[in-house]
Protein backbone atom coordinates (compact mmCIF):
# COMPACT_ATOMS: atom_id res chain seq x y z
CA UNK A 1 0.00 0.00 0.00
CA UNK A 2 2.82 2.60 1.45
CA UNK A 3 4.54 1.77 -2.50
CA UNK A 4 1.65 2.41 -4.20
CA UNK A 5 1.34 6.06 -2.48
CA UNK A 6 4.80 6.59 -3.22
CA UNK A 7 3.99 7.66 -7.02
CA UNK A 8 1.47 10.59 -7.27
CA UNK A 9 -2.17 10.21 -8.26
CA UNK A 10 -1.43 11.99 -11.32
CA UNK A 11 1.45 9.29 -12.17
CA UNK A 12 -1.11 6.86 -12.80
CA UNK A 13 -3.77 9.62 -14.68
CA UNK A 14 -1.34 10.39 -16.49
CA UNK A 15 -0.12 6.50 -17.19
CA UNK A 16 -3.67 5.11 -17.82
CA UNK A 17 -4.79 8.57 -20.12
CA UNK A 18 -1.72 7.44 -22.46
CA UNK A 19 -2.39 3.89 -22.88
CA UNK A 20 -6.34 4.72 -23.27
CA UNK A 21 -5.18 7.30 -26.24
CA UNK A 22 -2.88 4.26 -27.81
CA UNK A 23 -6.00 2.14 -27.63
CA UNK A 24 -8.66 5.12 -29.26
CA UNK A 25 -5.83 5.48 -32.37
CA UNK A 26 -5.50 1.68 -32.68
CA UNK A 27 -8.57 1.57 -33.18
CA UNK A 28 -9.19 4.09 -35.39
CA UNK A 29 -5.80 4.06 -37.71
CA UNK A 30 -5.18 0.32 -38.26
CA UNK A 31 -6.96 -2.11 -40.97
CA UNK A 32 -7.03 -5.02 -39.49
CA UNK A 33 -9.60 -6.26 -37.00
CA UNK A 34 -7.49 -8.87 -34.69
CA UNK A 35 -5.25 -5.77 -33.83
CA UNK A 36 -8.59 -3.17 -33.54
CA UNK A 37 -10.19 -5.84 -31.15
CA UNK A 38 -6.59 -5.57 -29.28
CA UNK A 39 -6.68 -1.87 -28.99
CA UNK A 40 -10.56 -2.14 -27.50
CA UNK A 41 -9.36 -4.42 -24.66
CA UNK A 42 -6.20 -1.93 -24.19
CA UNK A 43 -8.63 1.03 -23.75
CA UNK A 44 -10.78 -1.00 -21.66
CA UNK A 45 -7.55 -2.41 -19.43
CA UNK A 46 -6.63 1.56 -19.18
CA UNK A 47 -10.08 2.23 -17.56
CA UNK A 48 -9.19 -0.80 -15.09
CA UNK A 49 -6.09 0.52 -13.96
CA UNK A 50 -7.03 3.88 -13.19
CA UNK A 51 -10.15 2.08 -11.50
CA UNK A 52 -7.46 0.15 -9.17
CA UNK A 53 -5.11 3.21 -8.48
CA UNK A 54 -8.59 5.70 -7.72
CA UNK A 55 -9.54 2.95 -5.83
CA UNK A 56 -6.08 2.31 -3.62
CA UNK A 57 -6.14 6.21 -3.24
CA UNK A 58 -9.52 6.77 -1.77
CA UNK A 59 -9.36 3.96 0.41
CA UNK A 60 -12.41 1.97 -1.20
CA UNK A 61 -12.81 -1.12 -2.46
CA UNK A 62 -16.13 -0.25 -4.64
CA UNK A 63 -13.78 0.71 -7.84
CA UNK A 64 -12.15 -2.93 -7.83
CA UNK A 65 -15.16 -4.45 -7.29
CA UNK A 66 -16.25 -2.57 -10.67
CA UNK A 67 -12.92 -3.97 -12.50
CA UNK A 68 -14.17 -7.41 -12.33
CA UNK A 69 -17.54 -6.49 -14.22
CA UNK A 70 -15.67 -4.79 -16.48
CA UNK A 71 -13.50 -7.91 -16.72
CA UNK A 72 -16.29 -10.41 -16.97
CA UNK A 73 -18.26 -8.10 -19.18
CA UNK A 74 -15.49 -7.61 -21.74
CA UNK A 75 -15.25 -11.08 -22.00
CA UNK A 76 -18.56 -11.41 -22.86
CA UNK A 77 -18.20 -9.26 -25.35
CA UNK A 78 -15.18 -10.71 -26.99
CA UNK A 79 -16.46 -13.98 -27.17
CA UNK A 80 -19.17 -12.62 -29.56
CA UNK A 81 -16.87 -9.88 -31.41
CA UNK A 82 -14.18 -13.41 -32.01
CA UNK A 83 -17.82 -15.18 -33.42
CA UNK A 84 -18.61 -11.71 -35.43
CA UNK A 85 -14.68 -11.95 -37.01
CA UNK A 86 -14.99 -15.67 -37.67
CA UNK A 87 -18.22 -15.39 -39.74
CA UNK A 88 -16.95 -12.84 -41.74
CA UNK A 89 -13.66 -14.46 -42.24
CA UNK A 90 -15.67 -17.49 -43.45
CA UNK A 91 -17.27 -15.45 -46.05
CA UNK A 92 -14.62 -13.21 -47.20
CA UNK A 93 -11.41 -14.92 -46.55
CA UNK A 94 -10.16 -12.11 -44.79
CA UNK A 95 -9.73 -9.94 -41.79
CA UNK A 96 -9.14 -6.73 -43.10
CA UNK A 97 -11.52 -4.44 -42.89
CA UNK A 98 -11.51 -2.81 -45.88
CA UNK A 99 -13.39 -5.60 -47.32
CA UNK A 100 -16.48 -4.76 -45.19
CA UNK A 101 -17.60 -1.55 -47.87
CA UNK A 102 -20.91 -3.04 -49.06
CA UNK A 103 -22.91 -0.81 -47.72
CA UNK A 104 -22.42 2.45 -49.31
CA UNK A 105 -24.97 5.39 -49.36
CA UNK B 1 -39.15 -4.55 -10.08
CA UNK B 2 -41.25 -7.42 -10.87
CA UNK B 3 -41.48 -6.08 -14.43
CA UNK B 4 -37.68 -6.93 -14.71
CA UNK B 5 -38.05 -10.35 -13.20
CA UNK B 6 -40.89 -11.25 -15.72
CA UNK B 7 -38.97 -10.16 -18.55
CA UNK B 8 -35.79 -12.05 -17.49
CA UNK B 9 -37.53 -15.35 -16.79
CA UNK B 10 -38.95 -15.23 -20.43
CA UNK B 11 -35.49 -15.08 -21.16
CA UNK B 12 -34.81 -17.76 -20.18
CA UNK B 13 -37.91 -20.01 -20.44
CA UNK B 14 -37.22 -18.76 -24.58
CA UNK B 15 -33.46 -20.75 -24.39
CA UNK B 16 -35.51 -23.94 -22.13
CA UNK B 17 -38.16 -24.07 -25.26
CA UNK B 18 -35.64 -25.36 -27.80
CA UNK B 19 -34.48 -28.23 -24.92
CA UNK B 20 -37.93 -29.08 -23.65
CA UNK B 21 -39.45 -29.01 -26.95
CA UNK B 22 -42.58 -26.45 -27.14
CA UNK B 23 -40.95 -23.87 -29.42
CA UNK B 24 -45.04 -23.94 -30.66
CA UNK B 25 -45.93 -22.41 -27.69
CA UNK B 26 -43.88 -19.89 -27.59
CA UNK B 27 -45.42 -17.31 -29.07
CA UNK B 28 -48.12 -16.80 -27.49
CA UNK B 29 -46.35 -17.59 -24.03
CA UNK B 30 -44.08 -14.32 -24.56
CA UNK B 31 -47.07 -11.89 -25.64
CA UNK B 32 -48.97 -13.08 -22.50
CA UNK B 33 -45.72 -12.42 -20.29
CA UNK B 34 -45.16 -8.92 -22.01
CA UNK B 35 -48.88 -8.16 -21.04
CA UNK B 36 -47.70 -9.36 -17.29
CA UNK B 37 -45.12 -7.54 -17.55
CA UNK B 38 -46.90 -4.32 -18.35
CA UNK B 39 -49.34 -4.96 -15.73
CA UNK B 40 -47.02 -5.67 -13.16
CA UNK B 41 -45.37 -1.98 -13.87
CA UNK B 42 -49.05 -0.64 -13.47
CA UNK B 43 -49.64 -1.85 -10.26
CA UNK B 44 -46.33 -0.60 -8.66
CA UNK B 45 -47.66 2.72 -9.72
CA UNK B 46 -49.32 3.55 -6.87
CA UNK B 47 -47.01 2.15 -4.35
CA UNK B 48 -46.87 5.22 -1.41
CA UNK B 49 -42.89 5.06 -1.23
CA UNK B 50 -40.50 3.39 -3.84
CA UNK B 51 -37.60 1.53 -2.20
CA UNK B 52 -34.29 1.16 -3.89
CA UNK B 53 -33.44 -2.55 -4.17
CA UNK B 54 -29.98 -4.19 -4.30
CA UNK B 55 -28.31 -1.63 -1.95
CA UNK B 56 -29.30 1.37 -4.43
CA UNK B 57 -28.39 -0.48 -7.46
CA UNK B 58 -32.16 0.31 -8.72
CA UNK B 59 -34.96 2.26 -7.74
CA UNK B 60 -37.93 1.95 -10.13
CA UNK B 61 -39.64 5.03 -9.33
CA UNK B 62 -42.10 6.87 -11.71
CA UNK B 63 -39.65 7.57 -14.26
CA UNK B 64 -38.52 3.83 -14.51
CA UNK B 65 -42.01 2.53 -14.34
CA UNK B 66 -43.55 4.56 -17.04
CA UNK B 67 -40.22 3.60 -19.59
CA UNK B 68 -40.16 0.03 -18.57
CA UNK B 69 -43.93 -0.24 -19.54
CA UNK B 70 -43.68 2.16 -22.65
CA UNK B 71 -40.36 -0.20 -23.55
CA UNK B 72 -42.61 -3.32 -22.96
CA UNK B 73 -45.11 -1.98 -25.23
CA UNK B 74 -43.17 -1.52 -28.01
CA UNK B 75 -41.42 -4.66 -27.59
CA UNK B 76 -45.17 -6.29 -27.97
CA UNK B 77 -45.82 -4.46 -30.86
CA UNK B 78 -42.71 -5.31 -32.21
CA UNK B 79 -43.28 -9.27 -31.54
CA UNK B 80 -46.49 -8.87 -33.01
CA UNK B 81 -45.04 -7.12 -36.55
CA UNK B 82 -41.57 -9.40 -36.26
CA UNK B 83 -44.06 -12.79 -35.87
CA UNK B 84 -43.46 -13.74 -39.89
CA UNK B 85 -39.62 -13.13 -39.63
CA UNK B 86 -39.69 -15.28 -36.30
CA UNK B 87 -41.09 -18.10 -38.19
CA UNK B 88 -38.73 -17.88 -41.06
CA UNK B 89 -35.27 -17.58 -38.83
CA UNK B 90 -34.05 -21.36 -37.88
CA UNK B 91 -32.87 -20.88 -34.44
CA UNK B 92 -36.47 -19.37 -33.17
CA UNK B 93 -35.49 -19.71 -29.56
CA UNK B 94 -32.16 -17.83 -29.56
CA UNK B 95 -33.68 -14.74 -31.18
CA UNK B 96 -36.73 -14.44 -28.88
CA UNK B 97 -34.19 -14.93 -26.01
CA UNK B 98 -31.98 -12.64 -27.07
CA UNK B 99 -34.44 -9.90 -27.89
CA UNK B 100 -35.76 -10.67 -24.23
CA UNK B 101 -32.45 -10.11 -22.63
CA UNK B 102 -31.98 -7.03 -24.90
CA UNK B 103 -35.16 -5.22 -23.28
CA UNK B 104 -33.81 -6.51 -19.76
CA UNK B 105 -31.19 -4.44 -20.48
CA UNK B 106 -33.49 -1.53 -21.49
CA UNK B 107 -34.94 -2.30 -18.21
CA UNK B 108 -32.19 -1.64 -15.79
CA UNK B 109 -31.43 1.35 -18.40
CA UNK B 110 -34.15 3.32 -17.13
CA UNK B 111 -34.17 2.14 -13.41
CA UNK B 112 -30.40 2.29 -12.44
CA UNK B 113 -29.58 4.23 -9.12
CA UNK B 114 -25.61 3.45 -9.98
CA UNK B 115 -22.94 4.11 -12.46
CA UNK B 116 -22.32 -0.59 -12.35
CA UNK B 117 -25.86 -0.77 -13.38
CA UNK B 118 -25.84 1.86 -16.12
CA UNK B 119 -22.76 0.08 -17.39
CA UNK B 120 -24.36 -3.21 -17.32
CA UNK B 121 -27.71 -1.84 -18.56
CA UNK B 122 -25.67 -0.80 -22.01
CA UNK B 123 -24.10 -4.08 -22.08
CA UNK B 124 -27.16 -6.09 -21.26
CA UNK B 125 -28.82 -4.25 -23.94
CA UNK B 126 -26.38 -3.96 -26.97
CA UNK B 127 -24.70 -7.92 -26.69
CA UNK B 128 -27.44 -9.52 -28.12
CA UNK B 129 -27.96 -7.04 -30.44
CA UNK B 130 -24.64 -7.74 -31.97
CA UNK B 131 -25.66 -11.30 -32.35
CA UNK B 132 -28.88 -10.70 -33.91
CA UNK B 133 -27.80 -7.57 -36.35
CA UNK B 134 -25.47 -10.61 -37.87
CA UNK B 135 -27.94 -13.23 -37.59
CA UNK B 136 -27.98 -13.80 -41.60
CA UNK B 137 -24.84 -15.54 -41.41
CA UNK B 138 -24.28 -16.21 -44.57
CA UNK B 139 -25.06 -12.48 -45.97
CA UNK B 140 -22.38 -10.08 -46.02
CA UNK B 141 -24.27 -7.13 -45.73
CA UNK B 142 -25.56 -8.12 -42.63
CA UNK B 143 -22.35 -9.46 -41.58
CA UNK B 144 -20.50 -5.71 -41.52
CA UNK B 145 -23.67 -4.25 -40.33
CA UNK B 146 -23.06 -6.60 -37.17
CA UNK B 147 -19.45 -5.96 -36.87
CA UNK B 148 -19.37 -2.32 -37.35
CA UNK B 149 -22.14 -2.45 -34.59
CA UNK B 150 -19.75 -4.35 -32.20
CA UNK B 151 -17.09 -2.15 -33.01
CA UNK B 152 -18.15 1.10 -32.07
CA UNK B 153 -20.69 -0.10 -29.51
CA UNK B 154 -17.46 -1.53 -27.90
CA UNK B 155 -15.17 1.67 -28.58
CA UNK B 156 -18.18 3.66 -26.74
CA UNK B 157 -17.96 1.75 -23.98
CA UNK B 158 -14.44 2.50 -23.65
CA UNK B 159 -15.77 6.26 -23.49
CA UNK B 160 -18.13 5.51 -20.52
CA UNK B 161 -15.89 4.01 -18.50
CA UNK B 162 -12.98 6.39 -18.63
CA UNK B 163 -15.53 8.68 -18.21
CA UNK B 164 -17.04 6.71 -15.11
CA UNK B 165 -13.78 6.31 -13.75
CA UNK B 166 -12.75 10.20 -13.62
CA UNK B 167 -15.74 10.87 -12.08
CA UNK B 168 -15.63 8.00 -9.56
CA UNK B 169 -11.81 9.34 -8.89
CA UNK B 170 -13.25 12.70 -8.13
CA UNK B 171 -16.11 12.28 -5.70
CA UNK B 172 -14.81 8.65 -4.52
CA UNK B 173 -18.35 6.79 -5.48
CA UNK B 174 -20.78 5.00 -7.84
CA UNK B 175 -23.97 6.00 -6.72
CA UNK B 176 -25.68 8.69 -8.49
CA UNK B 177 -27.37 10.47 -4.66
CA UNK B 178 -24.14 10.37 -3.28
CA UNK B 179 -21.99 11.62 -6.30
CA UNK B 180 -24.90 14.73 -6.39
CA UNK B 181 -24.38 15.34 -3.05
CA UNK B 182 -20.69 15.94 -3.22
CA UNK B 183 -21.04 17.77 -6.37
CA UNK B 184 -23.02 20.58 -4.01
CA UNK B 185 -20.94 20.01 -1.09
CA UNK B 186 -17.64 20.95 -3.08
CA UNK B 187 -19.36 23.77 -5.62
CA UNK B 188 -16.54 24.75 -7.74
CA UNK B 189 -13.88 22.54 -5.83
CA UNK B 190 -13.98 19.79 -8.07
CA UNK B 191 -11.10 18.65 -10.18
CA UNK B 192 -10.38 19.35 -14.17
CA UNK B 193 -10.90 15.90 -14.36
CA UNK B 194 -13.70 15.32 -13.10
CA UNK B 195 -15.34 17.38 -15.93
CA UNK B 196 -13.44 15.67 -18.48
CA UNK B 197 -15.20 12.69 -17.35
CA UNK B 198 -18.70 13.85 -17.79
CA UNK B 199 -17.48 14.99 -21.76
CA UNK B 200 -16.40 11.24 -22.43
CA UNK B 201 -19.74 10.06 -20.79
CA UNK B 202 -21.16 12.10 -23.24
CA UNK B 203 -19.61 11.02 -25.91
CA UNK B 204 -20.00 7.56 -24.85
CA UNK B 205 -23.88 7.58 -24.64
CA UNK B 206 -23.80 9.59 -28.00
CA UNK B 207 -22.54 7.31 -29.54
CA UNK B 208 -25.57 4.96 -28.18
CA UNK B 209 -28.07 7.20 -28.65
CA UNK B 210 -27.12 7.92 -32.17
CA UNK B 211 -26.33 11.76 -32.17
CA UNK B 212 -23.99 13.19 -34.51
CA UNK B 213 -21.22 13.50 -34.87
CA UNK B 214 -20.87 10.09 -33.39
CA UNK B 215 -23.57 8.69 -35.70
CA UNK B 216 -21.56 7.26 -38.73
CA UNK B 217 -22.03 3.47 -37.52
CA UNK B 218 -25.80 4.39 -37.51
CA UNK B 219 -26.69 4.39 -41.44
CA UNK B 220 -24.98 1.44 -42.50
CA UNK B 221 -25.88 -0.81 -38.98
CA UNK B 222 -29.27 0.01 -40.01
CA UNK B 223 -29.42 -0.74 -43.77
CA UNK B 224 -27.28 -3.75 -43.26
CA UNK B 225 -29.23 -6.00 -40.09
CA UNK B 226 -32.41 -8.05 -41.07
CA UNK B 227 -35.08 -4.99 -41.19
CA UNK B 228 -36.50 -6.36 -38.11
CA UNK B 229 -33.89 -5.89 -35.99
CA UNK B 230 -33.13 -2.48 -37.53
CA UNK B 231 -36.89 -1.45 -36.13
CA UNK B 232 -35.84 -2.74 -33.00
CA UNK B 233 -32.51 -1.42 -32.74
CA UNK B 234 -34.13 1.96 -33.66
CA UNK B 235 -36.98 2.05 -31.28
CA UNK B 236 -36.23 -0.05 -28.00
CA UNK B 237 -32.89 0.75 -28.47
CA UNK B 238 -33.27 4.70 -28.63
CA UNK B 239 -36.08 4.43 -25.92
CA UNK B 240 -33.70 2.82 -23.17
CA UNK B 241 -30.26 4.80 -24.78
CA UNK B 242 -32.26 8.43 -23.50
CA UNK B 243 -34.51 6.83 -20.86
CA UNK B 244 -30.67 5.93 -19.18
CA UNK B 245 -28.95 9.20 -20.68
CA UNK B 246 -31.48 11.77 -18.95
CA UNK B 247 -31.92 9.93 -15.87
CA UNK B 248 -27.60 10.17 -15.27
CA UNK B 249 -27.88 14.00 -15.75
CA UNK B 250 -31.10 15.19 -14.25
CA UNK B 251 -30.06 13.06 -10.84
CA UNK B 252 -26.15 13.33 -10.93
CA UNK B 253 -24.93 16.37 -12.97
CA UNK B 254 -27.56 18.93 -12.72
CA UNK B 255 -26.10 20.87 -10.30
CA UNK B 256 -22.61 21.61 -13.00
CA UNK B 257 -25.15 21.95 -15.71
CA UNK B 258 -22.77 25.28 -16.71
CA UNK B 259 -20.50 22.95 -18.11
CA UNK B 260 -22.10 20.24 -20.36
CA UNK B 261 -24.84 22.55 -21.67
CA UNK B 262 -23.17 24.30 -24.57
CA UNK B 263 -21.51 20.93 -25.59
CA UNK B 264 -24.84 19.27 -25.20
CA UNK B 265 -26.31 21.90 -27.78
CA UNK B 266 -23.86 21.63 -30.55
CA UNK B 267 -24.15 17.82 -30.44
CA UNK B 268 -28.38 18.88 -31.01
CA UNK B 269 -27.45 21.09 -33.48
CA UNK B 270 -25.14 19.10 -35.85
CA UNK B 271 -27.65 15.84 -35.32
CA UNK B 272 -30.99 17.62 -36.09
CA UNK B 273 -29.42 19.63 -39.72
CA UNK B 274 -27.34 16.97 -40.54
CA UNK B 275 -29.68 14.26 -39.71
CA UNK B 276 -32.31 15.92 -41.59
CA UNK B 277 -30.35 17.41 -44.68
CA UNK B 278 -28.68 13.67 -45.57
CA UNK B 279 -32.11 12.34 -45.23
CA UNK B 280 -33.11 14.26 -47.88
CA UNK B 281 -30.64 12.79 -50.64
CA UNK B 282 -31.25 8.80 -49.62
CA UNK B 283 -33.15 6.68 -52.04
CA UNK B 284 -33.11 3.88 -49.67
CA UNK B 285 -35.85 4.04 -46.86
CA UNK B 286 -34.16 2.24 -44.89
CA UNK B 287 -31.63 4.13 -44.67
CA UNK B 288 -33.95 7.65 -44.57
CA UNK B 289 -35.26 6.43 -41.18
CA UNK B 290 -31.64 5.58 -40.33
CA UNK B 291 -30.90 9.67 -40.99
CA UNK B 292 -34.72 10.64 -39.64
CA UNK B 293 -33.49 8.50 -36.37
CA UNK B 294 -30.57 11.02 -36.16
CA UNK B 295 -32.22 13.83 -36.36
CA UNK B 296 -35.06 12.61 -33.39
CA UNK B 297 -31.97 11.95 -31.27
CA UNK B 298 -31.30 16.06 -31.95
CA UNK B 299 -35.02 16.67 -30.56
CA UNK B 300 -34.72 14.87 -27.92
CA UNK B 301 -31.21 16.22 -26.88
CA UNK B 302 -33.22 19.34 -26.69
CA UNK B 303 -35.00 18.00 -24.14
CA UNK B 304 -32.00 16.54 -21.90
CA UNK B 305 -30.57 20.18 -22.19
CA UNK B 306 -32.74 22.22 -20.92
CA UNK B 307 -33.38 20.00 -17.49
CA UNK B 308 -36.73 20.94 -16.12
CA UNK B 309 -39.60 19.88 -14.38
CA UNK B 310 -40.95 19.15 -17.97
CA UNK B 311 -38.15 17.12 -19.40
CA UNK B 312 -38.84 13.79 -18.53
CA UNK B 313 -42.76 13.92 -19.76
CA UNK B 314 -41.68 15.40 -22.61
CA UNK B 315 -38.70 12.78 -23.48
CA UNK B 316 -41.23 10.15 -22.55
CA UNK B 317 -43.94 11.51 -25.01
CA UNK B 318 -41.55 11.81 -27.84
CA UNK B 319 -39.55 8.60 -27.24
CA UNK B 320 -43.13 7.13 -27.20
CA UNK B 321 -44.75 8.62 -29.96
CA UNK B 322 -41.61 8.31 -32.41
CA UNK B 323 -41.41 4.21 -31.48
CA UNK B 324 -45.08 3.89 -32.17
CA UNK B 325 -44.76 5.71 -35.95
CA UNK B 326 -41.27 3.65 -36.61
CA UNK B 327 -42.99 0.29 -35.80
CA UNK B 328 -45.89 1.13 -38.58
CA UNK B 329 -43.13 2.59 -40.90
CA UNK B 330 -40.88 -0.87 -40.61
CA UNK B 331 -44.43 -3.15 -40.36
CA UNK B 332 -45.10 -1.40 -43.80
CA UNK B 333 -41.54 -1.42 -45.12
CA UNK B 334 -41.61 -5.09 -44.14
CA UNK B 335 -44.65 -5.65 -46.48
CA UNK B 336 -43.45 -3.67 -49.48
CA UNK B 337 -39.77 -5.31 -49.45
CA UNK B 338 -41.52 -9.03 -49.36
CA UNK B 339 -43.26 -8.02 -52.49
CA UNK B 340 -40.07 -6.05 -54.35
CA UNK B 341 -37.11 -7.55 -52.47
CA UNK B 342 -35.84 -3.92 -51.97
CA UNK B 343 -35.94 -0.92 -49.68
CA UNK B 344 -36.40 1.69 -52.50
CA UNK B 345 -38.99 4.44 -51.91
CA UNK B 346 -39.70 4.06 -54.89
CA UNK B 347 -41.25 0.46 -54.58
CA UNK B 348 -44.28 2.58 -52.12
CA UNK B 349 -45.44 3.95 -55.57
CA UNK B 350 -49.19 3.07 -55.97
CA UNK B 351 -49.51 1.43 -52.61
CA UNK B 352 -52.73 3.22 -51.92
CA UNK B 353 -54.20 1.17 -55.00
CA UNK B 354 -53.00 -2.05 -53.93
CA UNK B 355 -53.97 -1.51 -50.34
CA UNK B 356 -55.21 1.69 -49.29
CA UNK B 357 -54.65 0.22 -45.42
CA UNK B 358 -50.91 -0.03 -46.06
CA UNK B 359 -50.83 3.40 -47.26
CA UNK B 360 -52.84 5.06 -44.75
CA UNK B 361 -50.66 4.19 -41.86
CA UNK B 362 -47.73 5.02 -43.74
CA UNK B 363 -49.42 8.48 -44.08
CA UNK B 364 -49.94 8.77 -40.62
CA UNK B 365 -46.67 7.44 -39.87
CA UNK B 366 -44.70 10.02 -41.62
CA UNK B 367 -47.22 12.44 -40.71
CA UNK B 368 -46.48 11.70 -36.95
CA UNK B 369 -42.57 11.10 -37.59
CA UNK B 370 -42.68 14.76 -39.08
CA UNK B 371 -44.65 16.64 -36.31
CA UNK B 372 -47.74 17.17 -38.23
CA UNK B 373 -51.25 17.70 -36.34
CA UNK B 374 -52.99 16.11 -35.07
CA UNK B 375 -50.87 13.10 -34.86
CA UNK B 376 -48.82 12.10 -31.75
CA UNK B 377 -45.65 13.34 -33.56
CA UNK B 378 -46.61 17.03 -33.61
CA UNK B 379 -47.69 17.09 -29.83
CA UNK B 380 -44.38 15.41 -28.72
CA UNK B 381 -42.29 17.92 -31.09
CA UNK B 382 -44.32 21.07 -29.24
CA UNK B 383 -43.60 19.56 -25.64
CA UNK B 384 -39.86 19.21 -26.67
CA UNK B 385 -40.01 22.65 -28.31
CA UNK B 386 -41.62 24.58 -25.23
CA UNK B 387 -39.65 22.63 -22.85
CA UNK B 388 -36.44 24.21 -24.60
CA UNK B 389 -37.99 27.63 -24.79
CA UNK B 390 -38.67 27.18 -21.11
CA UNK B 391 -34.77 26.61 -20.45
CA UNK B 392 -34.11 29.73 -22.42
CA UNK B 393 -32.94 28.06 -25.48
CA UNK B 394 -34.97 30.24 -27.95
CA UNK B 395 -32.03 30.42 -30.95
CA UNK B 396 -31.75 25.97 -30.67
CA UNK B 397 -35.57 26.01 -30.91
CA UNK B 398 -35.74 28.56 -33.87
CA UNK B 399 -32.87 25.72 -35.78
CA UNK B 400 -34.66 22.99 -34.71
CA UNK B 401 -38.09 24.10 -36.36
CA UNK B 402 -36.08 25.14 -39.58
CA UNK B 403 -34.76 21.23 -39.14
CA UNK B 404 -38.18 20.07 -38.83
CA UNK B 405 -39.45 21.74 -42.07
CA UNK B 406 -36.58 20.55 -44.25
CA UNK B 407 -37.99 17.18 -42.39
CA UNK B 408 -41.34 17.51 -44.00
CA UNK B 409 -40.00 17.20 -47.34
CA UNK B 410 -38.57 13.77 -47.26
CA UNK B 411 -41.38 12.17 -45.36
CA UNK B 412 -43.32 13.59 -47.84
CA UNK B 413 -41.54 11.65 -50.51
CA UNK B 414 -42.68 8.49 -48.91
CA UNK B 415 -46.69 9.48 -48.77
CA UNK B 416 -46.37 11.13 -52.55
CA UNK B 417 -44.82 7.61 -53.66
CA UNK B 418 -47.75 5.81 -52.37
CA UNK B 419 -51.08 7.88 -53.19
CA UNK B 420 -49.93 9.83 -56.29
CA UNK B 421 -47.62 7.56 -58.11
CA UNK B 422 -48.48 5.23 -60.67
CA UNK B 423 -47.61 1.32 -59.58
CA UNK B 424 -45.94 -0.20 -61.44
CA UNK B 425 -48.19 -3.78 -61.41
CA UNK B 426 -51.90 -3.38 -60.08
CA UNK B 427 -52.35 -6.67 -57.82
CA UNK B 428 -53.91 -6.19 -54.83
CA UNK B 429 -52.06 -7.04 -51.44
CA UNK B 430 -52.81 -9.65 -48.97
CA UNK B 431 -52.66 -8.92 -45.59
CA UNK B 432 -52.74 -11.30 -42.87
CA UNK B 433 -55.24 -10.74 -39.85
CA UNK B 434 -52.20 -10.00 -37.13
CA UNK B 435 -50.97 -7.22 -39.90
CA UNK B 436 -54.13 -5.61 -39.85
CA UNK B 437 -54.28 -5.79 -36.66
CA UNK B 438 -51.18 -4.23 -35.70
CA UNK B 439 -51.53 -1.36 -38.36
CA UNK B 440 -54.40 -0.53 -36.93
CA UNK B 441 -53.21 -0.54 -33.33
CA UNK B 442 -50.34 1.21 -34.10
CA UNK B 443 -52.13 3.75 -36.40
CA UNK B 444 -55.09 4.22 -33.73
CA UNK B 445 -52.11 5.01 -30.87
CA UNK B 446 -50.27 7.65 -33.05
CA UNK B 447 -53.23 9.47 -32.73
CA UNK B 448 -54.18 8.66 -29.73
CA UNK B 449 -50.87 10.22 -28.11
CA UNK B 450 -51.91 13.00 -30.48
CA UNK B 451 -55.37 13.37 -29.00
CA UNK B 452 -54.14 12.82 -25.24
CA UNK B 453 -51.11 14.46 -24.89
CA UNK B 454 -51.93 15.43 -21.59
CA UNK B 455 -52.57 12.43 -20.16
CA UNK B 456 -48.90 10.71 -21.01
CA UNK B 457 -47.52 14.07 -19.82
CA UNK B 458 -48.89 14.22 -16.71
CA UNK B 459 -47.57 10.79 -15.52
CA UNK B 460 -44.32 12.36 -15.11
CA UNK B 461 -44.46 16.19 -14.07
Amino acid sequence: MQTIHNIPMNMYLLLSTVLFSIGVFGVLLRRNAIIIFMCVELMLNAVNLLFVAFSAYLGDTQGQVFVFFIMAVAAAEVAVGLAILTMIHRNTGSVDIETLNKLKH
Amino acid sequence: MITLFIISLLGVIAMLAEILKFKKLLAPLTLLGLIAAMGAGVSEWNNPVFIPVFNNMLLFNHYALAFSISLCLVTFLWFLMAQDYLKTETAITDHYALILFSLAGGIVLTAFGNMVMLFLGIEILSIPLYILAGSRKTDLASNEASFKYFLLGAFAIGFLLFGIALIYGATGSFELNTINQYILQHPGEMPAFFYAGILLIIAGLAFKVSAAPFHFWTPDVYQGAPTMITAFMSTIVKIAAFAGFFRLFSTCFVSVADSWNQLIGILAIISMLLGNITAIRQDSFKRMLAYSSISHAGYLLLAILAINNHSAGAIFLYTLAYAVASITAFAVLKKVYALKNNDLIESFNGLAKRNPLLALSITIAMLSLAGIPPTGGFFAKYVIFNTALTGGHLWLVIIAVIASLIGVYYYFKAIIASWFKPATDENLIELSLQDKLLLIITTLLTLAIGLFPEFILNLLS
